[in-house]
């Protein structure tokens, strides 16, 4: 365990991190949280004065591509810095100690930091059979998060797993996966989607935490408004294809080769609150759409249970049926239009028929 | 639509059209709300479906037998029948509020969140968080159009042609 005083500028430092390149961070980061050029000289000032962020960074039911991102994001002081920073505190996966040593810290971190530490989630707990689907530590992974979770500041709910539940909570569900805001419903909860979210996104909230001492804004969906007020499809490069009319039809046709839009192909990206189109992945190497694929939708709730991820019409299960809107209304349509026709024969086979018996005294004056 | 993307517009023009007619649909509509309001006791038909009155159902009970040609006389009045009151009803009014509701939350989400469209039609993601959802129900709202549509202007056609002559029934 370090300090408290322990500042994060002093850490990278400790780490061999030159001033040159801690400063290039700031600016790499103030660029990215959507500030002017002046933030980048009170962050620095913040991480060289501010006593470090106490992070514990827990892991549920998932599959690590959170930590995987991180480790690759743009600037190397993210991935060497940041993560060595947190694993001084708690992070199972990619500290040193294990096992005893390894609680021994959390409760620790728990007592010394009580009220000020950041909880970080990664993953979910499953909640069936008393949760026992994860077990960490000998105990069930939801026993673990509702304990750290007493003490904490704030939760950071990593990825679609802990923000929305993911693929283990996709339908049928059968170890009752949930996610972290259905558990802990007494502190605030900061959800950063994405499966993975991007790099840029999950350092940027750290330092921003770090930085100006408080949780940044959040929007409806309780994610932070500065990387998800936007859709990819408000910031894609291909949207003026989309505007134009401008569609691939089909996988390798003459379009795809164009870099037409994927609108057709299935893409979420209308749908999708994201920084992918702005920030990408692995270093700002690319993202779903700049490869050819539409975008997966993966940071929305409930993805994996909105059918194809090749068509736009998703499926709707409220029925009983799984059909596409469309398919569900040409065959209501179709119902009706039958009916209809089938009523307007009756009708004229029965004036035909009745015809003179009939008489106008029949119907009452309007 | 081949060409430069910066040359056409085919998509965005289209999409225009959608917006400017769901814009004259929703304030239309509020002028019928307010129609409604000010207008005669049959403006308020289709606002206003009294399902508790034991003689509403008599008389859409005699409305069905009507339509399955088991009685020969209608219910004539002014306005509305009361089956067709209650169509008008379900598959109207709700829709078309369900419509401009989702509708001007989905343009909220390209407006943008600080936009008056998402301000005020927000709360619509409260419900379905992934707007993909929002997305399928308007589209699905459009078949409930389409078959009501299908219905509305069949019932007018017969209602005038069977009248008119005041022959049938
Ligand atoms: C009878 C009324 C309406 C019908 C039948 C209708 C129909 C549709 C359909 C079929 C779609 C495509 C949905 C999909 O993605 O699968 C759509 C999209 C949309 N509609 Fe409507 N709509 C109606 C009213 C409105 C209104 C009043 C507005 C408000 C301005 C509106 C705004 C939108 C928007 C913003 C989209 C998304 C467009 C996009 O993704 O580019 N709609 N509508
Ligand atoms: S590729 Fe997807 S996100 Fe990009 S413009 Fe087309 S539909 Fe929108």
């Amino acid at each position: 365990m370090s300090g408290a005083t322990e500042t994060f500028y002093s850490v990278i430092r400790r780490q061999g991190m030159t001033r040159r390149s801690f400063h290039k961070f700031c600016s790499l980061t103030a660029a990215s949280l959507g500030l002017g050029p002046l933030a980048a000289s009170s962050i620095a000032n913040a991480l060289e004065t501010k006593p470090r962020l106490p992070v514990i960074w827990l892991h549920g039911l998932e599959c690590t591509c959170c930590s995987e991102s991180f480790i690759r994001s743009a600037h190397p002081l993210i991935k060497d810095a940041l993560l060595s920073m947190i694993s001084l505190d708690y992070d199972d996966t990619i500290m040193a100690a294990a096992g005893h040593q390894a609680e021994a810290i959390l409760e620790e971190t728990r007592a010394k930091y009580k009220g000020r530490y950041v909880l970080a989630v990664e993953g979910n707990p499953p909640l069936n059979e008393g949760g026992m689907f994860c077990i960490d530590g000998g105990k069930p992974f939801v026993e673990k998060l509702r304990s750290m979770a007493e003490e904490s500041m704030a939760i950071i709910a990593w990825g679609t797993c802990a923000s929305w539940g993911c693929v283990q909570a996709a339908k049928p569900n059968p170890t009752g996966a949930a996610p972290i805001d259905k558990v802990i419903t007494n502190k605030p909860i900061i959800k950063v989607p994405g499966c993975p979210p991007i790099a840029e996104v999950m350092s940027g909230l750290v330092t921003f935490i770090t930085t100006f001492g408080k949780l940044p804004e959040l929007d409806r969906q309780g994610r932070p408004s500065m990387f998800y007020s936007e859709r990819i499809h408000d910031k894609c490069y291909r949207r003026s294809h989309f505007d134009a009319g401008q569609f691939v039809e089909e996988w390798d046709d003459e379009y795809a080769r164009k870099g037409y839009c994927l609108y057709k192909m299935g893409c979420k990206g209308p749908t999708t609150y994201n920084a992918s189109s702005a920030l990408r992945w692995n270093g700002g190497v690319s993202f779903p759409i700049q490869s050819g694929h539409g975008g997966f939708g993966c940071s929305e709730d409930g993805f994996w249970d909105k059918g194809s991820f090749y068509d736009r019409l998703t499926t709707i299960k409220q029925f009983g049926i799984e059909e596409n809107a469309d398919q569900i209304g040409m065959a209501a349509a179709g119902v009706v239009g039958l009916t209809v026709a089938a009523h307007a024969a009756i009708t004229a086979v029965k004036r035909m028929t009745h015809k003179p018996d009939r008489a106008p005294h029949k119907s009452k004056p309007s | 639509m081949s060409g430069e993307a910066s040359g056409n517009f085919l998509f965005g023009y289209i999409r225009f059209a959608h917006f400017s007619a769901g814009y004259v649909l929703s304030i239309g509509f509020l002028l019928r709300i307010y129609w409604a309001l000010i207008g005669n006791a049959r403006a308020m038909q289709i606002f206003w479906v009294p399902l508790w009155r034991k003689c509403f159902w008599r008389e859409v009970y005699h409305e069905i037998r009507w339509y399955a040609f088991l009685t020969v006389e209608s219910e004539r009045s002014i306005g509305h029948n009361r089956l067709a009151q209650l169509a008008m009803f379900f598959m109207f009014t709700q829709t078309i509020t369900f419509m401009v509701i989702t509708g001007f939350a989905l343009y909220g989400q390209g407006a943008g969140t600080d936009s008056w469209q998402y301000k005020l039609f927000g709360w619509v993601f409260s419900i379905w968080p992934n707007s993909q959802d929002v997305h399928t129900w308007h589209h699905l709202g459009l078949w409930v159009i389409v078959a009501f549509a299908l219905v509305h202007i069949y019932a007018v056609v017969r209602e005038d042609a069977c009248r008119a002559g005041a022959s049938l029934l």
